[in-house]
């Protein structure tokens, strides 16, 4: 019962968030809306019984990637609207069939064979300890190279926002007295 | 030997090449020598040959090349010269020369003199390849080659309207004509599997009567088509529009004698079909007298010498016709004499004037012209047929021809046209040399022609004269080939009589157009004018108009529509392809414009449409059961 | 109750917004944003397949779309702050420079 009145509340929140997201004219309505929506997508996960998905959800998404658009919308001239160009019907009929067509591709496989969990639940471990498991010992290795490209990001995102990154902190200093 | 004959076939070729070289530049004097030289050369060379074949040599037969080798037809290039062809050799080359030497005066002035001389050398080199050829298909490409020459020089001055149309038609009607004897060889090749004369003479005996009397059909229209015969006989008249020494080339000694030469080549298909040599010989006596009656009225100088070269076509034809075959080669000579000279005579009187054509301009010009005018009353006295000149000896014998099948009509119908002949050729000397002299009233100054040019027309004058006396020797000569012609008891006492009338006709009518002429110039009064015959003979009939009506006016028509269906049907079409692929490519450029929502979008497209294509192929069978299902 | 056809449909749903939005937006942020509900759509279908067949594949390589999704709108965000420095606008039309 709760489950239903949950998902149901969260699923059509999230569709009306993420549709204002797509169709505002506004960029701080729709950075906003869709600051929302990822919130109620991490309560969703945690109706699926994905706790520690739910949570990184929570702490990455609308914490982290939310405040870097944030950050990145301070540079840009919000102002100013950008004008949309008229959508046509035709767009509208292409993206929904496409999209239903790849998630059937995805599922009907599902639905027909017998699938086999690879790495089942184990009965009685909480969910982060089980997912702590199998992600340090099957998933090691994917973890560690996502590691490393975090890294990488991380150092580019700086170099490319970054100004006079070869002076050192004394010179601009300077050249702010001056 | 075989030099010889390679000599007399090929330096016309050289001739007419090197003279082509200069084609586009200004005259050149040398070219008109070394082509005349060389026309000379062919005529030494025939001459040898000439020599050794009277001396009892044997025939000469050559086998340049294989030309054509393909499955079972094999056609080499092959020339022989037995009696007939050496005949026509002389003929050809003789008269070649001395129209060569002729032209460099006449075309003096001309702008196209190098060009001219390139046409006239290439047309010999065709006519001989003709005459010499031993196979049908040789004589085709002669044909075919001597039809082009006479189109390029009929049409020499192209900037003069009349003249690219009257060269259109002579080749038009010329081509209708092949269409017969390309079907005529068809049938030989078809029905005896060679195109040799020899192997095909020896068997035609074999044959069914009906194929060969097809046969004979066939090659006779090609024959009436070269020498102009009725119904296809307007273009001769019409081809006086090329220069005249073309005229007495072409018209008088050489092409329209094709078809006389084809008839007499093949004269042992002809003997089997007695029946299609007579309706010959009646087309050619008509066509005498059709053409006869054209003559009469004419004003056109070169005209009237053109219909008088109809006329003795038929006479020739007649003589073909009935099986005399010697008879006809022998007129064809002596004709092509006269002839040639009345031609170079018209034109040096047509030099004088300024190129007027018409005799009522003309009068009393043997004053200043005594040469010409001695030398065309010669020449007319021959187309008369007065003894002792060389048309009395060839007319009288194919006069003879016709009395003697008992085919008196023929017989009559020739013997008036003889007196006409007389009538006609001697108004014109009348008209132009003898007279007031009208040229005054019009203010043309003639002038007699170099020096030269006459001296290289007396030969043919001097063999006007006196080539009759060597008739005897030319039926020694020539029936080592042909076949005999027997006359009957009946006719050898008739041949005094026969004589008699015949000359007594030519003189009579002779008489007449002197008399007229002194009383009355022109000989026709003004009342007979509006006489519904003169009309119709000065309207040639109205056959031009006849034929325009019928056959041009509702083809141009024809043409017309076929023009516009080919505009809007095949034009469209490719046009339209050519469209569709501009604007396929107009419409997709918009695919690659660098603008990322576009990209985008097409991107999504694609893989939906990917996807789509997977999805259906993989469960095709699914899809196909699934929608049996629906339509049931 | 709730069975995997309706996340599945709450997944197809999502994706096709998502889509929509990378379509027609022609501000490149806006861009991003609709790129960004395209992957958390994944995120929830690969959820509620692993949650029904008791799996945690699922729940694993939405973990790891999640990182990747950060390091990708790091970077992203990086060039369009160059971009915007170097043009002045982030109009996805101004990133045209053939003329088509």
């Amino acid at each position: 019962m709760i489950e239903l009145i949950a998902f149901y509340t969260f699923a059509i929140l999230i569709i009306i968030s993420f549709v204002i997201v797509v169709t505002s004219k506004n960029a701080l309505y729709s950075m906003s809306a869709l600051a929302s929506g990822m919130i109620l997508i991490s309560g969703l996960f945690f109706l699926l019984n994905a706790d520690f998905l739910g949570a990184v959800q929570l702490i990455v998404y609308t914490g982290a990637v939310i405040a870097l658009y944030a950050f990145a919308m301070i540079f840009f001239d919000t102002a100013r609207d950008i004008k949309e160009s008229k959508s046509s019907k035709l767009i509208f009929i292409l993206t929904g069939f496409s999209s239903v067509l790849l998630v059937l591709i995805m599922t009907v496989p599902l639905a027909t064979g017998n699938v086999e969990a690879l790495y089942p639940i184990h009965e009685g471990v909480g969910n982060s300890q089980d997912v702590g498991m199998v992600l340090f010992t099957k998933y090691l290795i994917p973890f560690e190279v996502t590691a490393v490209m975090l890294l990488v990001a991380m150092i580019g995102g700086i170099i490319m926002a970054g100004k006079k990154m070869d002076e050192g902190i004394i010179e601009l200093k300077e050249e702010l007295k001056q | 030997m075989e030099t010889l004959l390679y000599v007399a076939l090929f330096s016309p070729l050289v001739g007419s090449l090197f003279a082509g070289i200069f084609g586009a530049s200004p005259k050149k004097l040398f070219t008109g020598l070394v082509t005349s030289g060389l026309i000379f050369a062919s005529l030494v060379s025939s001459v040898l040959l000439f020599i050794h074949l009277y001396n009892g040599g044997e025939v000469v037969h050559v086998e340049m090349m294989d030309w054509i080798s393909a499955g079972n037809l094999s056609v080499p290039f092959g020339f022989v010269v037995d009696n007939v062809s050496i005949v026509m050799m002389l003929v050809v080359s003789l008269v070649s020369t001395i129209v060569h030497i002729y032209s460099m005066g006449y075309m003096e002035h001309d702008k196209g003199f190098n060009r001219f001389f390139s046409y006239l050398s290439a047309f010999v080199f065709s006519m001989m390849i003709l005459v010499m050829s031993d196979n049908f298909l040789g004589l085709f490409i002669g044909w075919e080659g001597v039809g082009l020459c006479s189109w390029l020089l009929i049409g020499f001055w192209f900037h003069k309207e009349s003249a690219t149309w009257a060269a259109n038609e002579a080749f038009i009607m010329n081509r209708i004509a092949d269409l017969g004897m390309l079907i005529g060889i068809f049938m030989i090749y078809w029905n005896l599997g060679s195109l040799q004369y020899d192997v095909v003479f020896a068997n035609i005996g074999d044959l069914d009567i009906t194929i060969v009397t097809w046969i004979g059909i066939f090659l006779f229209i090609g024959a009436m088509g070269k020498s102009a015969q009725f119904p296809l006989h307007t273009w001769l008249a019409d081809a006086m529009e090329g220069p005249t020494p073309v005229s007495a080339l072409i018209h008088a000694a050489t092409m329209v004698t094709a078809g006389v030469y084809l008839v007499i080549r093949s004269n042992e298909l002809f003997a089997l079909i007695p029946d299609v040599g007579y309706f010959i010989a009646s087309l050619g006596a008509f066509v005498a007298m059709f053409a006869a009656t054209m003559a009469l009225v004419n004003k056109d100088i070169k005209r009237v010498i053109a219909y008088s070269t109809l006329s003795q076509l038929g006479y020739m034809f007649v003589a073909a016709g009935l099986g005399a075959y010697w008879i006809a080669l022998f007129h064809l000579v002596t004709h092509a004499f006269f002839k040639a000279l009345l031609f170079l005579g018209a034109g040096n009187v047509m030099h004088a004037m300024d190129d007027e054509l018409n005799i009522m301009k003309m009068g009393g010009m043997r004053k200043v012209m005594l040469g010409t005018s001695i030398l065309m009353l010669i020449a007319s006295v021959a187309l008369a047929g007065i003894y002792p000149f060389a048309g009395f000896f060839s007319k009288d014998k194919i006069l003879e021809v016709a009395f003697n099948g008992h085919n008196y009509i023929l017989w009559g119908t020739l013997w008036i046209t003889a007196g006409l002949t007389a009538f006609y050729s001697f108004r014109i000397v009348m008209l132009v040399f003898f007279g007031s002299e009208r040229y005054k009233d019009f203010g043309f100054h003639p002038h007699e022609a170099k020096n030269y040019v006459l001296w290289a027309m007396t030969p043919l004058a001097i063999l006007a004269i006196i080539a009759g006396f060597f008739e005897h020797q030319f039926f020694e000569f020539v029936h080592k080939v042909l076949p005999y012609y027997e006359f009957t008891e009946e006719t050898h006492h008739m041949v005094g009589t026969l004589i008699l009338v015949t000359t007594g006709i030519a003189l009579t009518g002779i008489i007449i157009a002197v008399l007229t002429n002194i009383f009355k110039e022109g000989g026709i009064s003004e009342k007979c004018k509006d006489n519904f015959i003169y009309k119709l003979f000065d309207n040639q009939w109205y056959i031009p108009k006849i034929y325009d009506e019928v056959f041009t006016k509702p083809y141009k028509e024809l043409s017309e529509i076929f023009w516009k269906l080919d505009m809007k049907v095949v034009d469209a079409t490719v046009d339209g392809v050519a469209n569709a692929i501009y604007s396929t490519g107009e419409n997709t450029r918009g695919m690659q414009s660098g603008n990322l929502s576009y990209m985008l979008r097409w991107m999504v497209a694609g893989l939906t449409i990917f996807l789509f294509s997977a999805v259906a192929y993989s469960y095709s069978d699914v899809l196909l059961t699934l929608l049996q299902g629906v339509a049931k | 109750m709730i069975g995997l056809e309706h996340y599945m449909i709450l997944t197809t749903v999502l994706f096709m917004i998502g889509l929509y939005g990378v379509v027609v937006r022609k501000n490149l942020l806006m861009l991003f944003f609709a790129t960004e509900i395209m992957l958390n759509a994944v995120n929830i279908g690969l959820t509620a397949i692993s949650n029904h067949y008791g799996d945690l594949t699922g729940q694993m390589f939405a973990f790891f779309i999640i990182a990747i999704a950060a390091s990708e709108v790091a970077i992203g965000l990086g060039l369009l702050i160059i971009w915007f420095k170097r043009h002045g606008t982030i109009d996805l039309d101004s990133l045209q420079s053939m003329k088509g």
